[in-house]
Formats: C-alpha cells, sequence, structure tokens
C-alpha cells in the first residue's frame, strides 16, 4: 500500500546533503518528488520567473548561467540548483539549460524549508555554502562593472613605439611625429628579457613624452644629439597586461601620473594614456583630483570640496567597488592636504626644518568613505628646536586641519592631529614613540595608538613615513607579545550578530534601532586584517592588499583571508551605499543602517559577512596568544 | 514529427457509451468521470502510468501480484500521488517470477485479494489517460482481473510507449532501411529510456517501471511530439 520510491531514495542516499538523513526522512522525502525531464537545448529555468522547487539533477548536465549570461556553473548528476532563487523571493536568480537530455528531481519549497528546519545538516549544507554564496554576491557585483573586469590590455589601440637609451632625442622627435603620438618607450638593451640578442631590445626603463622634448630638451637648450637616456623620466609604474582598468586608474591617481607603460612579460606592448581612461571613467574621480590641484584658497577649496559627495554618489551607480572608492576618496583627500599645505607654504614661508605631514587610518589605508574625520600628524627633522620652529608648525597645521574641518574633513573626535603639538615628533622621538608602543603593549594605549599602525606620507619628506611602516613592519613579525596585544584589541568591537543569527540593534541618537556598520564592521575587520597583515610583516596599508600579502604568506587555513576580503567587500559596499542613498535623499550621510530596509537576501549575505567577522575575531584569541604564537 | 496517422478513437464518449451499459457502480464512476476530449492538447492532459507484475504473460491462466501507480503531465511527475499494491494471486505462482518481481512468498501471503484494490485502483484511474509500456498485458489483465470479479470488463484509453518508440524507430529507419530490413532497435523499457539518455534503473518493482515509464513518455514527447498535439493521435 506505500508507495515506496525505491529508486529515487537509493539515489538520494548516495548525494549529498540527502546522505545525511536518517533513512525514514529520505523515504519520505522520496515520496515527495515530482520528476521532469528536459530534453537537451531546452531552458529549465528563466531569469525572474517564479521557482518554488529545489532541482536535483538525476542525470544528463545543466548550465547555470548569470543575470547577463555568462557561464556561472556546469552541474552533473547529483547537482542541485535552484536553492539561491528559493532563498531569494522565489524569483529565479540563475537561468538554467539543460544541456544534454536531463533528469531532474524537484523538491518543493514547503518540503525543502521543512527539512532544513528539522535536519540540521541538511540546512548546514545549504548554509555552508553561505561563504560561497556571499563571494558569488560579490563577483556578480564586480561583473556588471566595467572598470573592475576590463584589463588594460583591452585599452590599447597601437602598437607600441620605443627607443633605446641610446637614440638620440632628435631622432626620438622624428618617431614621434611620424607615428603621431605623444610618448615613446625607452629601453635598456643592456637589461635583456630572453637570451635571443637579436630579438630583444631590453626592458623598459623611460618614457619620453612631448612634454619632456619641450621643457628638457628646448628648454634647457639641450643638443639634438643627446641620448634618450638623459632625457626620458625613470623609475616607472608599470602596468602588466593582465591589470585591471581600476588598477591603471589607482596608479594614475596615487601618483598623478598622465602616461603608464604597459607590459607583458616585461616586454613593452603599450602605453595607457589619461585620456584612454578617462573616455572609460566618465565620471572621473580623476578630473576632481586634478581640479583640487588647480584651487588657489581656501576659499576656493571649501566651494571645489562640495562637489565631493556627488562624485562619490556616481561612483557608487556606476558600480565601482570598495577598493576603488575607498582609494578614490582618499586620493581626493590626499589632494586636499597636499594643497592646503602648499598654501600653507605660500603664506607663511618656506619650512625652517624638513618636515613630513603623514595621514593615519582610514586615509592611509585607502579605505575613506564620504563621512570621515581628519587623523594625521608631523614629523619632523631631527634638527627641529622648539623656540625656533614651533610657531612655524604650529600655524601650519592650524591651516591645514582648520582647511580640512572647512572641506567636511570634521576634526577628529581622539585630538589626533597634527595641530597637537604632542602629534608633532621628531624622527627619532617617533621611532622610540613606536619601539615603546611595541615593547610595552598597555591595552588601552595601543587601543588609541592602533590608528598609527595605518600610516602614509602625505607631503614632505615621504621616506620618513616609509621608515616608520618599515620599523613597524620588521618589529612587529618577530614581538609576538605585541601580537597578542593588538589581537586582543582586534577583538573588542563585535558584530552586530546576536543568539539565533539575528541582528543587534542599538539605539543611536536619531536613528532608532540601526547598526553600525563601521564600528561593528568594516573597522573591527581591518582591526583583524592589520593583526595579521603585521604578523606577516606586510608593510601594505590597504586592507585588500595586506589580505594578498597573508594569502600569498600561507598564515591562514584555506579560504579564511578569501572569506575575510568578501566579508569586508560586502560590508564596505553596504556602507557604501547606504551613505550614497542618504546624499541621494538630501540626508546628511552615516554609518547607522537599519537592516529592515534590506532585502532578505541582503540581510542574509551581511549576516554572513558579520558571521565571517565573528569567527575571525575568535580564530585571533588561539591563533596570537603571547605564549604560543602564530606558526 | 510526422507519423502514419491512424483512425482516432473518441475516448471520452465511448466512455459516455459505455457508461449507459455498464451495471457495477465502482465501473460506472470510472466511465463518468471529467475525461479528456479528443482534441486535448497533450500538455494538458492528465496521465497516468501503470504497471502490472504477472504471474505470467496469460491473462486468462496468470494473475496480478503487484500494480504500481504513478499520476503526471507533460510538466512534472507526482511521486506523492503515486500507489502501490501487492495482491495475492489465485494460486501459487511459480518459482521463476518471484525473481523478477522482488516480492516475497510472506509478502503476498499477507496480501489482500485483488478485489480490496478495485476501488482505490479506479479511482487512482478515473479522469487520467493510462500510460504504459507494451499495451496488452495491462488492458488485458485489468478487463479479466475485473470481469473474474465484477462480471464485468473494463475498457479504457491506453498509450503505450512500446508502440510510440516503435513509431519513432521506423520513421528513423525510413523506407530504405525498412526494403533492405535493417533493425528496428531494442524496444524493451530499459532500452528505449536509454536512446533519451535516462538513468538505468536497477529495481524493478511495478512502482518503479511505471515511474520509468511516465518518465520515458515525458522524453518521448519533447522529443518527437509537439506539445499541442491532440491526444487522440498517440491514444488507442
Amino acid at each position: 500500500m506505500q508507495a515506496e520510491q525505491v529508486e529515487i531514495a537509493q539515489f538520494l542516499v548516495e548525494h549529498p546533503p540527502f546522505d545525511t538523513l536518517p533513512t525514514e526522512a529520505l523515504n519520505e522525502l522520496a515520496m515527495q518528488i515530482e520528476v521532469a525531464y528536459f530534453r537537451a537545448e531546452t531552458d529549465i529555468l528563466h531569469l525572474g520567473q517564479d521557482i518554488s522547487d529545489l532541482y536535483i539533477i538525476r542525470s544528463g548536465s545543466v548550465e547555470i548561467s548569470r543575470r547577463n549570461g555568462e557561464l556561472y556553473n556546469r552541474l552533473a548528476t547529483g547537482g542541485i540548483f535552484g536553492q539561491m532563487g528559493l532563498l531569494m523571493n522565489r524569483k529565479v536568480r540563475f537561468p538554467a539549460r539543460a544541456l544534454e537530455d536531463t533528469l531532474t528531481y524537484c523538491i518543493n519549497v514547503n518540503t525543502f524549508n521543512e527539512y532544513c528546519d528539522k535536519y540540521e545538516t541538511f540546512a548546514d549544507f545549504f548554509e555552508v555554502d553561505g561563504n560561497v554564496r556571499l563571494h558569488q554576491a560579490i563577483v556578480e557585483q564586480a561583473d556588471s562593472n566595467d572598470l573592475t573586469t576590463a584589463k588594460v590590455k583591452s585599452l590599447l589601440h597601437r602598437d607600441v613605439v620605443t627607443v633605446t637609451t641610446q637614440t638620440p632625442i632628435q631622432d626620438v622627435a622624428f618617431l614621434m611625429t611620424q607615428e603621431s603620438v605623444s610618448s615613446v618607450l625607452v629601453t635598456d638593451i643592456e637589461k635583456q628579457i630572453s637570451d635571443d640578442p637579436e630579438e630583444d631590445d631590453g626592458q623598459v626603463v623611460g618614457i619620453i613624452t612631448d612634454r619632456d622634448i619641450r621643457t628638457k630638451v628646448v628648454a634647457q637648450g639641450l643638443t639634438f644629439d643627446t641620448p634618450a637616456k638623459e632625457v626620458m623620466t625613470s623609475g616607472l609604474v608599470l602596468l602588466d597586461s593582465n591589470s585591471y582598468v581600476f588598477e591603471a586608474v589607482l596608479a594614475m591617481l596615487r601618483d598623478n601620473l598622465h602616461h603608464l607603460p604597459v607590459v607583458h612579460k616585461k616586454r613593452p606592448i603599450g602605453v595607457i594614456s589619461l585620456s584612454d581612461i578617462l573616455r572609460y571613467e566618465s565620471q572621473s574621480s580623476l578630473l576632481l583630483v586634478r581640479g583640487i590641484l588647480a584651487q588657489q584658497s581656501v576659499d576656493d577649496l571649501v566651494h571645489y570640496a562640495r562637489q565631493l559627495p556627488n562624485v562619490f554618489v556616481r561612483m557608487v551607480n556606476e558600480d565601482a567597488n570598495s577598493h576603488m572608492i575607498g582609494t578614490a576618496m582618499a586620493v581626493i583627500g590626499r589632494t586636499f592636504k597636499q594643497r592646503l599645505l602648499a598654501l600653507a607654504e605660500e603664506k607663511f614661508g618656506e619650512p625652517p626644518i624638513p618636515y613630513c605631514f603623514i595621514a593615519l587610518g582610514s586615509m592611509a589605508r585607502d579605505e575613506q568613505l564620504i563621512v570621515t574625520d581628519q587623523d594625521n600628524a608631523l614629523i619632523l627633522d631631527n634638527s627641529f628646536d622648539e623656540t625656533l620652529h614651533d610657531e612655524y608648525f604650529q600655524n601650519l597645521s592650524d591651516f591645514v586641519c582648520d582647511g580640512l574641518a572647512k572641506c567636511g574633513y570634521t576634526y577628529c573626535d581622539g585630538e589626533i592631529m597634527a595641530s597637537f603639538k604632542k602629534w608633532r615628533m621628531t624622527r627619532e622621538q617617533w621611532q622610540e614613540k613606536f619601539a615603546s608602543w611595541m615593547a610595552e603593549p598597555k591595552p588601552q594605549a595601543l587601543l588609541n595608538s592602533s590608528i598609527f599602525f595605518d600610516l602614509d606620507g602625505v607631503w614632505g619628506k615621504l621616506k620618513w613615513a616609509d621608515e616608520l611602516k618599515t620599523l613597524v613592519a620588521k618589529e612587529s613579525k618577530v614581538n609576538k607579545r605585541f601580537l597578542a596585544n593588538l589581537a586582543a584589541n582586534a577583538r573588542n568591537r563585535t558584530p552586530p550578530l546576536g543568539f539565533f543569527n539575528g541582528f543587534v540593534l542599538e539605539h543611536n541618537g536619531q536613528h532608532k534601532r540601526s547598526m553600525n556598520l563601521k564600528r561593528r564592521g568594516t573597522a573591527p575587520l581591518s582591526d583583524v586584517v592589520r593583526v595579521h597583515a603585521l604578523a606577516v610583516g606586510s608593510r601594505k596599508q590597504n586592507s585588500f592588499e595586506r589580505l594578498e600579502d597573508i594569502i600569498e604568506a600561507n598564515l591562514l587555513p584555506k579560504g579564511k583571508a578569501q572569506d575575510l576580503r568578501d566579508a569586508l567587500e560586502y560590508i564596505a559596499m553596504m556602507r557604501i551605499r547606504h551613505q550614497a542613498w542618504q546624499i541621494e535623499q538630501g540626508e546628511e550621510p552615516d554609518n547607522d543602517l537599519d537592516p529592515h530596509l534590506l532585502s532578505p537576501f541582503e540581510q542574509r549575505n551581511l549576516k554572513e559577512a558579520f558571521a565571517i567577522l565573528e569567527k575571525a575575531q575568535s580564530y585571533l584569541k588561539f591563533g596570537y596568544s603571547a605564549n604560543s604564537g602564530v606558526k | 514529427m510526422a507519423f502514419k496517422k491512424q483512425a482516432m478513437i473518441d475516448w471520452a464518449a465511448r466512455y459516455t457509451s459505455l457508461l449507459s451499459t455498464t451495471q457495477n457502480d465502482t465501473i460506472k464512476r470510472f466511465y463518468g468521470a471529467a475525461f479528456s476530449d479528443k482534441f486535448a492538447a497533450i500538455k494538458d492532459v492528465p496521465f497516468v502510468a501503470m504497471d502490472f507484475e504477472t504471474t505470467g504473460l496469460d491473462s486468462t491462466r496468470d494473475d496480478i501480484v503487484s500494480v504500481g501507480l504513478i499520476p503526471f503531465n507533460l510538466q512534472r511527475i507526482y511521486c506523492k500521488e503515486s500507489r502501490h499494491w501487492v495482491v495475492r494471486p489465485r494460486r501459487n505462482f511459480n518459482e521463476g517470477s518471484i525473481v523478477i518481481h522482488g516480492i516475497t512468498h510472506s509478502e503476498i501471503d499477507d496480501a489482500p485479494d485483488f478485489n480490496h484494490i478495485i476501488e482505490p485502483l479506479l479511482q487512482a484511474l478515473s479522469g487520467k489517460v493510462v500510460v504504459v509500456h507494451y499495451a496488452a498485458i495491462e488492458r488485458h489483465f485489468l478487463n479479466t482481473a475485473l470481469l473474474l470479479r465484477l462480471n464485468e470488463g473494463i475498457n479504457f484509453a491506453l498509450v503505450d510507449t512500446m508502440e510510440i518508440e516503435r513509431k519513432a524507430l521506423k520513421a528513423r529507419q525510413g523506407l530504405l532501411g525498412w526494403l533492405f530490413n535493417s533493425k528496428l532497435g531494442s524496444l524493451r523499457l530499459g532500452d528505449c529510456r536509454q536512446r533519451y539518455s535516462l538513468p538505468v534503473y536497477k529495481n524493478h518493482n511495478a512502482l518503479t517501471d511505471a515511474l520509468a515509464t511516465a518518465e520515458l513518455l515525458q522524453a518521448q514527447l519533447s522529443y518527437h511530439y509537439r506539445e499541442d498535439t491532440p491526444i487522440s493521435q498517440l491514444w488507442s
């Protein structure tokens, strides 16, 4: 009388997650199944159609694609699809098509939910995939974004024009005219790439542009037979041909470059110019940066800074990722500082002794967003004499900090600004300060000073900032006690997850029931990443770049660093979109998000991201004790 | 795919006329249920796949041992509504067939007479087009079983997956193949399924074979027929 589906049950028991079900539950499930046959090359699920079943492939193969039609996955016997749709408003998220004649078993959503509720291992199968799911959500964001998917080689439209270091400059100019290019690359035949000297003009060592010929040759009256070597700009930033367009944007932003040579396995294949990129990046944070440098007074800068929220919103709307937005915002912030410092030096005269203005915290990490306060300090030459020089640097610092405040970079609550005398120290004093922080790490002192472990030179003797970075990187790698304390600090700010995997909301001023995505999300994630980065001696400041070093050093169990990256990207993008949305609504942007405004899918992903943070924090506990240390 | 046309039966009309000459209430309810119009598109037709395990091939001497049923349509096969009965034959069946059916003596001994399942069986078939692989067995055995117990037989619409496969293979073979007597290919259920990449089933109880038949028809229809084909082209 009982219609037991032996054949179906026998199939299920051999395939996860069904293999974990108790026999009776499995047999019961087999009886609930619906079977559907799809001929090869027919659609199984269309994008956006209603979906009410989980699909298991009994035989055949199925191709799952992304929204834009790109291949996402191929599944064969035992493969499962449709779960994304079931978890997301019951609309098909990834269309499915039968590649071969395919027989599928379908489990109705009610049965699916019932089994998820009843059998933990069954639910876990779809839960465990959480990280994968989060990763996919991010990959998908990136996919819709040209700047992050287009490679620089796609922007190269013509063959590269090269000369050698010995070519006379007149020949160079002639060649440039003939080829109608505004720049040529200079190669050094002494620096060979391959074993075959016939084939090899050598590696790229410099670039010559129209401007060089004007400013270095004609204006300075050099003879026409001057070798290219003496005119070229060396110390180039080279791009690999597989770099993404956004990396070219970052490189140009950072160093205010207009030409970037592109190489493939050290061999020059082209030059990317600013105009190539501008054609690509219509909203152009690059243009804003150049505009900042053209402003002639603080008032002009303040006026100009009003564009900043619009640039930010445009970048978000064009689907830039958080690394790009963070970098663009940080570069813009850095440029404001540089311009203010230049104006200050015009006003107060040449500095009496060399100095370096450093940025700290999120700006140093290239993770600055629209709402940010200024964290900065000064490194002074060791010859600093308080009676002679302090007034100058007080004036200069006040000018810059006040100017930044007027441009929208609010004063730092923690008083970490160059305008406070305690944060203007000589090179020696800074080195001692860092050494003492690391030698005797007191938790409270570290908490206050963790911001100093993300630092970047902005103006002046940038080398001094690098010295400090090197000091920190070398020392922290071997100082287990320091790392242990840093790790303990990194566990202070917990993600807003409660028992039963719900969000913990806070009452926060006018915003009732929200969670702070910075304090509870991106900031503690950066803290975690910093600990690992210092443990492997990384000198990088940006969390994503630190993660690359961490992955390279193989410090964490497989996949964990990648999970951290995905979690950071997801929460950062959530924060960025929240702020962009507020700006568009005419509100003051903040970090307080009401999760009820999110779709169930977004809530789920956000919870997964927070869960990754939570796990990463507990990993710190045993990974970095003062006694054991990390391997 | 164009198959040679044959006389089309209007089963809905035939059920109506059979209803008037039938005495038994159970069979009357079967004929009386709403049934597919002969022009109904196959995508809209409710089917039920049926398989009998029997003690032999002669319906006058042999008996039904088990019945498997599974309702389906062109889109889905519904396991939830599937049925499986084991029934006791009138006399002990020979040892050889035990292997085929996978049914033990003790199961048979505990099983009811076919009489007990007539009501639920006919109810499950009501309003649906019955699908079998090789029409002769189920058509004759059900008719005989009812004749024996109710003194009235039954006549019902059948779609035969073996017949569909034979036509499809003939069409593939073509006239030249027929003239030169090329081999048509096996019509066994498992072999037919293989042509549509359907999985090999190891179990051969009546329910699994009913499921296998339902899957085969879904595959055959998606290969050889448009989904708006009138059902009368398929049934007999």
